[in-house]
C-alpha cells in the first residue's frame, strides 16, 4: 500500500495515461466456468478509494518548525498529508462458494481493495455491497507481544467477538493447530516469526466467518503449517460462502482459488480462471 | 434468484453499469458495508463487547510492567513514590500546611482522585489514534477503546485507594460508616472519566495534534482544582467583583470529586455544600454528552 501511486494534494485526479491503459473489465464472459453460480455475496460497483497519508513529505520540506510556521501564515495544508488513489473503478461480483486470489504487484491496491470490502475504509466513489459482514483476517493488531501465547489467544478471540464459553471450547483447537506447543506459556516476544505467524492464523481462522479476507496470511511458516492452513481456508470456503485472498505465491493461490482478479495500478487489469491469470501474470 | 449474469451482461453490453450493479445487490439484499448503528444497537454491540474491554484493560496493564524487574510491583510503587513526591513538594518544601488539618491526607487524597481523572482523559485521548491499526483489521464497537483505557485506570486506582486507605489511617483519621461511600464517589467520578473521555477520543482522533496540547490543558486544569490548596481558603483575598471565581473553581468536575472523597476520608473537613449534586450533575452530563458525540462519528474512525 505505501507504494500505491501518489497524487499529490489538489491533484487527485488519476493521470490521464491511465485511462488509456488497457481496460479488461468488465470480464464477466468468463465467469460463468469460473465459479460455480450461486448468489452473489460481495459486489463491487465502480469502486474508487482514496486515502490520506501523514508523515509523506520529502526530505527538503519535512521536520522544521520555521516552515511549519511559514505554511500556517501561508495558510497552507500540511505537505506531510498526501493523497493516495490507491483504487481507480474497479467492479466485480462474487458468489457463495468463491474463494478469489488476488494478485498484483506491491501498490496495485490488493490490500486497500480487501480493506475497502471488510468496510474499513469509506468508498470515495461508487459501492461495495456484502451479505452480512466481512472479516479481515487479521488479529495480530489486537495482540501484544509481551503477553503470554495464553492470553493473546484469548485476547484475540474476544477481539474478534467471541464469547467465553466459545473461546474454551475452541482454545485447545487453537494451540492444537497453532503447534507451538509449550511455547504458549511464554510471551509472544520470544517467539520465532514463523511461531508468531502461526498462532495468529491459527487465532484468527478460529472464528466463522461468512465473508473471509485473508491478507498475506500464508507467507510465512513451514510446508506442514502451510499445508494445515490450505486445508483450513477450504473448510472456511465450504462453510462460510466466500473466501478473498491476497498473496505474492501463485502457488497458493493456484491451488486454492477458483477465481483470480489480477489489479494493476489499481484496475482490474484481467478476472478468470486461476491458471490463464496466473499464465498472463507471469508473463507480463 | 433471479439472473444476474444477464444483469452483469447489460453492465457490459454498455448500458449504466453502476445501477445495474446496484440492482443486483438490491436484488440479493446486500448491503452497503458503511453505516453507522442505531445508538440503541450500538449500546447493544458494545455490551456484547465487555469480554474484549476488560481482556483488553487487564492485558495493557500487565505488558505495561513485563520489562521491568520489579513488575506488577510497580503498580503499588508508582502511587507511593507520587504520594511521596508531591508531599516532600507541597508539604515540606513549599509548605502549604498552614491553615488546612490533616494536610498529608488532603494533599494526597487530591492527587490520586486528580490523576484517575487525568489518567483517564489522557489515555482516551489516545485510544482512537493509538489503536489505528486494530480498528483498521477489526469491526467492534469503536467506543470499545476509550472504555477499555478508562478500565484499566480503575484497576490502577484500586491499588491507589488501598495506598490511600493506609495514608489516611496512618495520619489518624479513623474507619468511619461514611467510609461506605466511597465506592459510590468511585463510580460517579468513573462514569464522568468515561465520558469525559469518549469526548476526548473523537476529539484526539481528528484533530492530531490535541496529543501534544492536552499536558498543558491537564495542568492547568489540576492547578485551578485545588489539589494543592483550599480552594476557599485560595479565594478569601479576592475582591468581591472576583467572587464568581471561587464558584467556578468548585463546580469544576475534578474539585467536585476531590472533595467529596477529602469529605468522606478526613473528619475536619469541610466540602463545599454542592459537593454531591455538582458530582452526580457531571457524572450524568459527561456520560450523556460524550457517549453521543463519540457515536456520532463511530463510521469514521480509523479513515482519511
Amino acid at each position: 500500500m505505501a507504494e500505491a501511486e501518489v497524487v499529490a494534494q489538489g491533484a487527485a485526479q488519476p493521470a490521464k495515461g491511465a485511462q488509456a491503459m488497457e481496460r479488461v473489465w468488465p470480464v464477466s464472459a468468463e465467469e460463468p466456468q469460473a465459479s460455480p453460480v450461486g448468489t452473489p455475496t460481495v459486489i463491487v460497483d465502480d469502486l474508487h478509494i482514496v486515502y490520506k497519508v501523514y508523515g509523506a513529505a520529502s526530505e527538503a520540506e519535512k521536520g522544521n518548525a520555521v516552515n511549519a510556521l511559514l505554511r500556517l501564515v501561508k495558510r497552507q495544508g500540511r505537505p506531510q498529508m498526501k493523497e493516495i488513489h490507491a483504487v481507480k473503478g474497479v467492479s466485480f461480483v462474487a458468489r457463495h462458494g468463491d474463494a478469489i486470489g488476488i494478485i498484483g504487484r506491491n501498490g496495485s491496491g490488493k490490500s486497500t481493495l480487501l480493506r475497502a470490502i471488510a468496510g474499513l475504509l469509506p468508498p470515495h466513489k461508487g459501492a461495495v455491497y456484502t451479505d452480512g459482514q466481512p472479516s479481515l483476517l487479521g488479529v495480530n493488531a489486537a495482540l501484544m507481544k509481551e503477553l503470554t501465547g495464553e492470553r493473546n489467544i484469548v485476547l484475540g478471540c474476544y477481539a474478534m467477538g467471541m464469547t467465553p464459553s466459545e473461546v474454551r471450547a475452541q482454545y485447545d483447537d487453537i494451540v492444537d493447530f497453532s503447534g507451538i506447543g509449550e511455547f504458549v506459556q511464554f510471551p509472544m516476544s520470544t517467539y520465532s516469526s514463523g511461531m508468531g505467524a502461526r498462532l495468529r492464523f491459527a487465532i484468527a481462522s478460529a472464528k466463522t466467518h461468512d465473508v473471509l479476507l485473508i491478507d498475506e496470511a500464508l507467507a510465512t511458516g513451514d510446508r506442514e503449517f502451510k499445508r494445515k492452513s490450505q486445508e483450513r481456508i477450504m473448510q472456511m470456503r465450504k462453510s462460510a460462502g466466500t473466501v478473498f485472498l491476497v498473496a505474492h505465491n501463485l502457488d497458493v493461490i493456484e491451488e486454492t482459488c477458483n477465481r483470480v482478479i489480477w489489479l494493476h495500478k489499481g484496475k482490474v487489469k484481467m478476472d478468470g480462471d486461476p491458471t490463464e491469470v496466473i499464465a498472463a501474470y507471469n508473463k507480463a | 434468484m433471479s439472473q444476474p449474469e444477464s444483469a452483469v451482461a447489460d453492465a457490459q453490453a454498455g448500458g449504466p453499469a453502476t445501477d445495474s450493479l446496484a440492482d443486483l445487490a438490491r436484488r440479493h439484499g446486500l448491503r452497503r458495508a458503511i453505516a453507522r448503528p442505531s445508538l440503541p444497537s450500538y449500546v447493544r454491540q458494545l455490551w456484547a463487547r465487555r469480554h474484549f474491554v476488560l481482556k483488553y484493560a487487564t492485558s495493557r496493564n500487565v505488558s505495561k510492567y513485563s520489562d521491568s524487574a520489579l513488575g506488577q510491583l510497580w503498580q503499588l510503587l508508582t502511587p507511593l513514590l507520587n504520594a511521596g513526591v508531591y508531599f516532600l513538594m507541597f508539604g515540606v518544601i513549599l509548605d502549604q500546611q498552614k491553615d488546612i488539618p490533616n494536610y498529608t491526607a488532603f494533599l494526597i487524597t487530591g492527587v490520586f482522585i486528580f490523576t484517575f481523572t487525568q489518567r483517564t482523559v489522557t489515555g482516551g485521548a489516545k485510544s482512537i489514534s493509538g489503536n489505528l491499526s486494530m480498528i483498521r483489521a477489526l469491526h467492534f464497537p469503536r467506543a470499545a477503546l476509550p472504555l477499555a483505557y478508562a478500565v484499566q485506570e480503575l484497576q490502577q486506582l484500586a491499588w491507589s485507594m488501598g495506598v490511600l486507605g493506609i495514608i489516611v489511617l496512618l495520619t489518624g483519621e479513623e474507619i468511619t460508616t461514611r467510609w461506605l461511600l466511597i465506592p459510590v464517589a468511585l463510580i460517579l467520578q468513573l462514569v464522568f472519566n468515561i465520558g469525559a473521555s469518549l469526548f476526548m477520543a473523537r476529539i484526539g482522533a481528528f484533530a492530531r495534534d490535541m496529543n501534544q496540547l492536552l499536558p498543558f490543558i491537564m495542568r492547568t486544569w489540576l492547578y485551578a482544582s485545588g489539589v494543592f490548596f483550599s480552594i476557599p481558603a485560595r479565594v478569601d483575598d479576592l475582591p468581591e467583583s472576583l467572587g464568581f471565581i471561587r464558584y467556578v473553581l468548585e463546580l469544576n468536575p475534578a474539585a467536585a470529586y476531590i472533595e467529596l472523597m477529602r469529605d468522606l476520608l478526613i473528619s475536619d473537613h469541610s466540602p463545599p455544600q454542592w459537593a454531591w449534586a455538582t458530582a452526580i450533575f457531571w457524572a450524568v452530563f459527561a456520560l450523556v454528552v460524550g457517549f453521543w458525540y463519540f457515536w456520532r462519528a463511530e463510521e469514521r474512525y480509523g479513515r482519511g
